[in-house]
């Protein structure tokens, strides 16, 4: 995708690394770049033959009216597609719903998560079954846990259903977006507990002793010194479970199949390509999800200062 | 170990949170393997423990086709996954993480940004790539995406693992004689394994956990995975609903994960955390 940053960021990389090797490049450092470039080529190629090429490949799609049922019908329209999503209400209401569960499951996910990881950092028994037991949700097919949760939730039937007077949240959208956003916190909060865990474990002890000496409350020691050292931890963590919850697909398919207007805009894709069987409105909405991806993470990297992983030796 | 002072009380809040944190967990797993236990009569009653029990479920998601051709998709296309991504990836982090040369560091932007790129942009033009290619239902069609997406996950790992690794071996084996490929390949990568080891946990897991290309990339048993083949499911007869053998089949490939779990959380928990919290 950078084409032209190879060349800065690889001198960079030369100096970094290879300080004696700076005035012209021995015939082992030539071999090394080249051993270099030859294991990473496979990843590269796999890499870019799965994502960057296709993308590429949406994008002109998304260029043209192409619909698998009309095959003799495929003719450039520039931005006509994007001008039928933008303007449909099914984009808005798909994009709205997304960014409800979003924000929602990875908020309550933070908090449960900080609980979780404090608990399993402080407590003395059961340490290790706690553990054990937060990473089967981690683990569990989503789909497994998805079917699990729907009959759970299905009156006559669910345990859960009878327990709150036999009710059927998934046929109206409120509640249904309610379920699907406890499906995903259940899913969730063990991994963000467990990376939370990490970040906590860089809190000194000596400072929170200190903290506790001069009179701190265990409040003001949390948001004083465990909060600001964990920052970078925290930033990692929502990051990724942000990211990964705006592609929210399979507890939505399993448990409401999109059905009165809980669909996620990864419903709304895989429908127009799999119901509608239209290439050319399925790419443009492709597209519009990965400019969406691209906003969030760029707020995320450039608005709260979020150390991307393996940057870490280009920041020092 | 990080508790300064321990009262009873204190001790005992612990212990009921702790039972907290693994009744939650472990609930909706239970209900599934109640469920998957429940005869047809019973699933219509809500009680969470079954009121007849039965096998008939497993027995009979073990003798249909419709649910063995997918669990055996599933653990070849993992298998065939895992190892496939886990090599580039040793490849790609040990360059990384040993090697000087130029680019680098727009490989680890690319994996970065592959780690966040959503799947559901890919579904429309990988479909009508794979359909020309003829890797539409195949084991490859899903191969392919699945390698793709576990080499970020692989080249992260791996090159905090290789990091760690102590160099002066290599350099020793370089001395006597070894090129850096068998400087690799010899004192290297044994070295190494555990970090491939939890890679490859981490990467099958991702696979075996997979819907939306296995729903995607598929249209009949012959590449479809385990996940994917749930909803295919019908039940004894037309009136019957298949929820006992879902249930049943959602155990089974539940199963094989809360085993790795087991084994496997020690390195389930650096793998996950490492490169994450370095800051």
């Amino acid at each position: 995708m950078t084409v032209n940053a190879p060349a800065a960021a690889g001198t960079e990389a030369v100096r970094e690394q290879a300080p004696g090797h700076k005035k012209q490049l021995s015939e082992g450092a030539r071999a090394e770049r080249r051993l270099g470039w030859l294991l990473c080529a496979p990843a590269v190629i796999v890499m870019l033959g799965v994502t960057g090429y296709p993308i590429i490949y949406a994008i002109w799609l998304s260029l043209e009216r192409y619909n698998l049922e009309l095959p003799q019908q495929v003719k450039f329209i520039g931005f006509a597609n994007y001008g039928a999503v933008l303007s449909s209400g099914y984009w808005w209401t798909a994009l709205e719903v997304t960014l409800i569960i979003t924000v929602f499951s990875v908020a309550i996910t933070l908090v449960l998560g900080m609980l979780l990881a404090q608990l399993m950092h402080r407590t003395l028994f059961g340490r290790g079954t706690v553990r054990t037991a937060a990473l089967i949700p981690y683990g569990i097919v989503t789909v497994a846990a998805a079917y699990g949760w729907q009959y759970a939730w299905t009156p006559s039937q669910g345990y859960l259903s009878a327990a709150f007077n036999n009710s059927a949240p998934l046929t109206t959208q409120f509640q249904a977006i309610i379920v699907i956003i406890v499906a995903e916190i259940w899913k969730t909060t063990p991994f963000m507990g467990l990376l939370l865990l990490a970040g906590l474990s860089l809190v000194p002890e000596d400072l929170q002793k200190a903290a506790k000496v001069d009179g701190a409350s265990a409040w003001q020691r949390f948001t004083k010194i465990t909060l600001p050292l964990m920052k970078p931890a925290i930033l990692v963590a929502l990051l990724f479970r942000t990211l990964d919850s705006f592609r929210i697909f399979d507890n939505i398919y399993i448990l409401t199949a999109g059905a009165n207007s809980t669909g996620s805009v990864s419903i709304l894709g895989y429908d127009n390509l799999f119901s509608a069987l239209n290439l050319g409105i399925g790419s443009a909405i492709s597209v519009l999800i990965f400019i969406c991806v691209a906003i969030i993470a760029i707020i995320f990297i450039r608005g709260f200062g979020t150390a991307a992983p393996g940057t870490d030796s280009g920041s020092r | 170990m990080a508790a300064v002072t321990t009262t009873p009380r204190q001790k005992a809040g612990w212990g009921v949170a702790n039972f907290v944190v693994i009744a939650l967990a472990l609930i909706p797993v239970l209900w599934l393997v109640s469920l998957s236990f429940k005869t047809p009569a019973a699933v219509l009653d809500p009680s969470f423990v079954p009121s007849q029990w039965t096998w008939a479920n497993y027995s009979g998601i073990l003798q249909s086709s419709q649910f063995i051709r997918p669990l055996i998709n599933s653990i070849g296309i993992g298998l065939i996954s895992t190892f496939i991504a886990v090599v580039l990836a040793s490849m790609a982090a040990y360059a990384v993480a040993r090697l000087a040369f130029p680019g680098k560091s727009v490989l680890i932007g690319m994996a970065l940004l592959i780690a966040i790129f959503p799947q559901i942009s890919l579904i429309t033009p990988l479909f009508s790539i794979e359909r020309s290619l003829g890797l539409f239902n195949t084991w490859p069609g899903l191969i392919i995406p699945y390698v793709a997406f576990g080499l970020p996950l692989g080249i992260y790992i791996l090159s905090a693992f290789f990091r760690e690794i102590p160099w002066e071996l290599e350099k020793a084996a370089k001395m006597d004689g070894a090129t850096p490929f068998q400087a690799f390949t010899k004192v290297i990568a044994p070295l190494a394994a555990p970090g491939m080891v939890t890679t490859a946990i981490l990467v099958f897991l991702a696979c075996w956990n997979d819907f939306l290309f296995a729903i995607s990339f598929t249209s009949t048993t012959t590449a479809r995975t385990a996940p994917a083949a749930l909803q295919y499911f019908s039940g004894g007869s037309v009136f019957t609903v298949p929820t006992g053998p879902i249930a049943a089949a959602a155990v089974v490939i539940t199963i094989p994960i809360i085993i790795f779990v087991l084994f496997f959380q020690r390195r389930i928990v650096a793998g996950l955390t490492s490169g994450a919290v370095k800051g």
